[in-house]
């Protein structure tokens, strides 16, 4: 539990978001800005509140976790282990290396096409890009931990009657933790620019598809009241992860 | 030369008899990826007895570390073998314990986690294991940390929990790698004390690699002083001092035996140095 300084100092810590709330509100108030660019602060919160009690908003929150969570699962799960595995044998690193180097710098939302073609309009298109475009910064994280495992640690669990299997999931798994996390840290961030990009271009469904339909529409409140919902759940998804991150290392503390 | 050093293959014979570890001319050579190769060992020969204590003596960078991990079987042997009980040393196991100088406890694992790890893959009922594992913790005097992370002791509990980690799968052979070569003067010279009195209590065969000569001279039955590199056995000189003397470190004859052995040192640490230059 926090102690009520450490509360005070966390609230101290996001004033400047307040600050850019008010300088937002004090825009419309005072006509600096448009309405028609930048609707009002208490019009957008206002459709906000209308919005979150219709069940279709929470369906396509849900679509959108949905998506998001399975992709970056995968995208951990298989990048991780694939970087491990580059690391610990040769052959595989020989083999997926090249692949790596050219797969990563692609744009990965170029492929937001490509896995629609593959998978159509639905929850498997978007997973796919979301698995595809999340996994290299976890594998070279992994890869780059593992490689590090130091080689006394390695010698300790063998004499110790390790045999090399266990030493790869006691020692040397634990020891690309610490980068393994760091990319999925990255992973996560992709995961919600890929999510709402493919939801805006090719989607029935999902926050990102509600974005685009009501900029369509001209529900210039609503779609700022979207916008809002998918940097809130950003940021908590990341404090979340950080508190997830922090208890699974912390023996490093 | 003095009559204590004797050479080579007559140490060999006179501890045939109780043998427990047979080197027989070993050579290693590093091949790193880039630069040219370097002969670390050149043919070394040497053998240990059973629940000897022998310190292994030399410059930086003469490879008796070297040839502590391939007694380790950490390395592979290329030229020569190593026996230990007349089987040939092919892989790392659990009859050979090692100590590293920078203690390589798993910084994941809690004191009792890293001396538990051993018992864990021997098939130990799992009280069992427990009751080892404290017994360990209680030996090295680390009883009330059982708990801690390594990242929360010191350098000296580290190596003390590293040691526990080793002696709780009870191997026959001691390895250790300058144990206590990253601790303070004050911290190793009770580290040394200690060591002596757990191996009074429990003889095991020690295999002490380090390139402090007092060290060597305090701890070992036998001193195998090595050249710089190529490794090779330069002297091997026997000891017989009572270790339970307090004052032994500044008895006439300790101190002339240091001297005696840090002359032998001194040659080497110069060409090890010029080497490096």
């Amino acid at each position: 539990m926090r102690s009520g300084p450490a509360f005070a100092a966390g609230l101290f810590r996001y004033l400047p978001i307040v600050f850019l709330l008010l300088l937002w509100h004090m825009a419309s108030t005072f006509h600096l800005v448009s309405t028609a660019v930048l609707p009002p602060l208490s019009s957008v919160l206002s459709s906000g509140y209308d919005l979150v009690s219709t069940a279709e908003f929470w369906d396509n929150t849900g679509s959108s976790m949905y998506r998001g969570g399975m992709g970056l699962l995968l995208a951990i799960v298989i990048g991780g282990a694939l970087g491990i595995a580059m690391a610990w044998w040769k052959p595989i690193r020989y083999v997926s290396s090249p692949l790596v180097e050219i797969f990563y710098p692609l744009p990965k939302s170029a492929l937001i096409p490509i896995t629609a073609l593959w998978l159509g309009f639905g929850d498997a298109s978007k997973i796919l890009l979301i698995f595809l475009g999340c996994m290299l910064p976890v594998t070279i994280g992994a890869f780059n931990g593992a490689r590090g495992a130091e080689q006394t640690l390695i010698w300790s669990a063998r004499s110790l009657g390790a045999s090399r299997w266990r030493t790869l999931l006691d020692v040397v798994v634990p020891s690309a933790l610490p980068e393994l996390l760091n990319g999925a840290r990255t992973a996560l961030a992709l995961s919600f620019i890929l999510l709402v990009s493919s939801e805006m271009i090719v989607a029935r469904k999902g926050l990102g598809y509600l974005i685009g339909f009501l900029g369509d529409g001209g529900n210039y409140d609503a779609m700022f009241a979207v916008v809002l919902v998918v940097a809130a759940l950003g940021f908590f998804a990341d404090r979340v992860y950080l508190a997830f991150a922090r208890r699974v290392l912390r023996w490093r503390e | 030369m003095d009559s204590a050093v004797l050479d080579r293959a007559a140490a060999g014979g006179a501890q045939a008899a109780n043998a427990q570890i047979v080197i027989d001319r070993l050579s290693h050579t590093y091949r790193p990826a880039h630069g040219r190769p370097v002969l670390a060992i050149d043919d070394v020969s040497l053998t240990v007895g059973r629940r000897e204590f022998l310190a292994l003596l030399g410059p930086s960078g003469c490879g008796k570390s070297t040839l502590l991990y391939q007694l380790g079987g950490f390395l592979p042997t290329e030229t020569g073998t190593i026996t230990v009980d007349g089987k040939k040393v092919q892989g790392p196991g659990p009859d050979r314990g090692i100590v590293f100088q920078h203690f390589a406890l798993f910084p994941w694992k809690t004191v009792r986690a890293n001396v538990m790890y051993g018992l864990q893959r021997m098939s130990l009922p799992k009280a069992e294991q427990e009751r080892r594992a404290q017994e360990f913790i209680d030996l090295v005097g680390l009883s009330g940390f059982e708990d801690s992370y390594p990242s929360q002791l010191s350098g000296g509990m580290k190596q003390r929990c590293a040691i526990a980690r080793t002696l709780a799968i009870d191997p026959e052979i001691l390895l250790m790698d300058e144990p206590f070569g990253a601790l303070d003067a004050q911290t190793r010279h009770l580290m040394q004390t200690e060591l002596l009195a757990i191996w009074n209590r429990s003889p095991k065969t020690v295999i002490f690699v380090t390139h402090d000569v007092q060290e060597a001279v305090y701890l070992a039955q036998r001193v195998a002083v090595m050249s710089a590199r190529p490794g090779r056995i330069k002297a091997i000189i026997d000891l017989d001092f009572d270790r339970r003397d307090p004052h032994l470190t500044k008895s006439k004859a300790f101190v002339d035996k240091v001297d005696e052995i840090w002359e032998l040192v001194r040659g080497e640490a110069i060409k090890a140095q010029a080497g490096k230059a």
